[in-house]
């Protein structure tokens, strides 16, 4: 797994209190981890933060699942 | 329309002095202070150094991570208390209808750590604003009555009262009109507080309120007594499930005391200064007990704001002997704050339920750290220094007043059935 990878799923565990067997590719952070509409923009800021990206509203609208969020940021990071 | 009887049927309590109600009096009983040099921040710069923190406190022995993490510490006080009192009443055992069951809770300041950090966040930053998206939930001061309601599905009238160290008295007033007013038929009420942080003494330094005894903190909060020099800052909560008399006898409830009267009133005088001839004080404790239907000479005993303040507690004195007469010499009085130290806006929850456990005991609680009499305040009269004291307590009133010049003053009678 990549590194960007790594650091996704410790911020979905952190922020989501989620066990790491639960991160799978597939998950999404609202059928399957809990979040809520809240939740969600906190890992999107999370990510943010941690890549030193900005991602904008209609784009984080894209980003539902665990391999999403990983797949867009190892494009977009820097 | 004739207004409906209100008792208190659960009780919760997390302070300095005991982190459940029953260790909490018998801290109180003990005499024990819960004043420490602070943990919560280095406040090696500060006037204050010290407060009454709830000691050893961890959000992971009563939260899991994730739920922990959405509240402001002020939230979590508040819903350990209110869950204890909860559990204590039975509330959810005996299926009590959830539409007909509300929370009125109480915070001066509300999430001021969570304000705190944020400001600083973005104060270190580049200018981009990265505020947490739970910044504001957890901020707002009603964040705590929303959630209690959320944790146990209660529909009933949900909001938070604020008025500095007034707040949790007029929120056990509130709750308790409510439920006379046939607008609900039980109500988790209380109130809690949690500003030990930088801006909050900082912020309390600069009104030069409070104590700044650095050198014996736990003889600091010294109500009553010549060399009072302040405040000393608590934190904490407390929590009364208060309920409709016939509904609480009809499930079989533990009825602690009833709630017989509320009196509010303002001092209209200074927005930080009592009115030092408590006329704003005298007025609360007359309409407290018309409103219970009661002479003064009645009550047995009074649990005082009394911070420690060199102008507020002889204002409030002067202001029992105007209303109480010859009989302020038969009362016990008591300021517990002596041991919890001040808890803003959660003061008038509990000290509503030391006042109960005083019923329940037959026992008053003391106002230690008495060393020096006061010339100016009246010797006859009794203020339970040092140590508890022994005496029937039929009748409790408990007087709390805020910043901004409101007071309040809620009267329990001992239920004997």
């Amino acid at each position: 797994m990549s590194e960007i990878a790594e650091k996704v799923k410790a911020i979905i565990i952190d922020k989501l209190g989620v066990e790491a067997s639960e991160v799978t590719p597939e998950a999404s952070f609202t059928n399957d981890l809990g979040a809520d509409s809240l939740d969600t923009v906190e890992l999107i800021m999370e990510f943010e933060k941690e890549f030193n990206v900005s991602i904008p509203d209609d784009q984080a609208e894209n980003i539902g699942t665990v391999g999403q969020a990983i797949s867009y940021l190892e494009e977009h990071a820097k | 329309m004739s207004l409906r009887r209100v008792v208190v049927t659960g009780l919760g309590a997390l302070t300095p002095v005991g982190k459940t109600a029953p260790a909490y009096w018998e801290g109180l009983v003990a005499g024990r202070s819960g004043a420490a040099p602070i943990t919560r921040f280095d406040a090696g710069k500060f006037k204050t150094r010290f407060a009454c923190e709830v000691k050893d406190y961890n959000p992971d022995d009563y939260f899991d991570r994730k739920e922990g993490r959405k509240m402001d510490i002020f939230t979590q006080f508040g819903l350990i208390a209110a869950n204890e009192a909860i559990a204590d009443a039975r509330l959810i055992e005996d299926d009590v209808d959830k539409d007909r069951v509300g929370v009125i809770w109480g915070s001066g300041i509300g999430g001021l750590t969570s304000l705190q950090a944020e400001c600083i966040a973005f104060a270190h930053g580049d200018g981009t604003p990265r505020f947490n998206p739970f910044f504001i939930p957890k901020m707002i001061a009603d964040s705590s009555s929303g959630n209690i309601s959320i944790r146990h599905k209660f529909r009933g009238p949900n909001f938070v009262t604020t008025s500095a160290c007034a707040s949790s008295s007029d929120s056990i007033i509130s709750a308790f009109n409510y439920i006379r007013l046939n607008m609900a038929d039980v109500i988790v009420t209380g109130g809690s507080e949690a500003a030990i942080t930088e801006s909050g003494v900082g912020g309390f330094n600069a009104l030069k309120a409070m104590s700044e005894r650095n050198d014996a903190p736990e003889q600091a909060s010294r109500p009553y007594d010549k060399e009072r020099d302040g405040f000393v800052l608590g934190e904490g909560a407390a929590s009364l499930v208060l309920e409709e008399y016939e509904h609480a006898k009809a499930r079989g409830a533990k009825i602690y005391a009833e709630l017989i009267g509320g009196g509010m009133s303002a001092d209209a005088y200074h927005i930080t200064a009592p009115d030092p001839e408590g006329n704003g004080v005298v007025l609360v404790m007359q309409n407290a007990l018309r409103d219970a239907g009661i002479k003064p000479e009645d009550v047995d005993y009074i649990n005082t704001h009394g911070t420690s303040t060199p102008l507020g507690d002889g204002a409030e004195v002067k202001a029992i002997q105007k209303v109480f007469g010859e009989h302020a010499y038969g009362l016990n009085i008591s300021s517990t704050k002596s041991m919890t130290g001040h808890l803003l806006g959660a003061a008038g929850a509990i000290e509503a339920v030391a006042c109960i456990m005083a019923m329940q005991h037959d026992t008053v609680p003391p106002t230690i750290n008495h060393f020096t009499d006061d010339p100016e305040l009246d010797s006859r009269l009794n203020f339970t220094f040092n140590e508890a004291q022994k005496r029937e307590v039929n009748i409790a009133m408990s007087n709390t007043f805020g910043f901004g010049g409101h007071n309040t003053s809620v009267i329990f009678r001992k239920i004997s059935e």
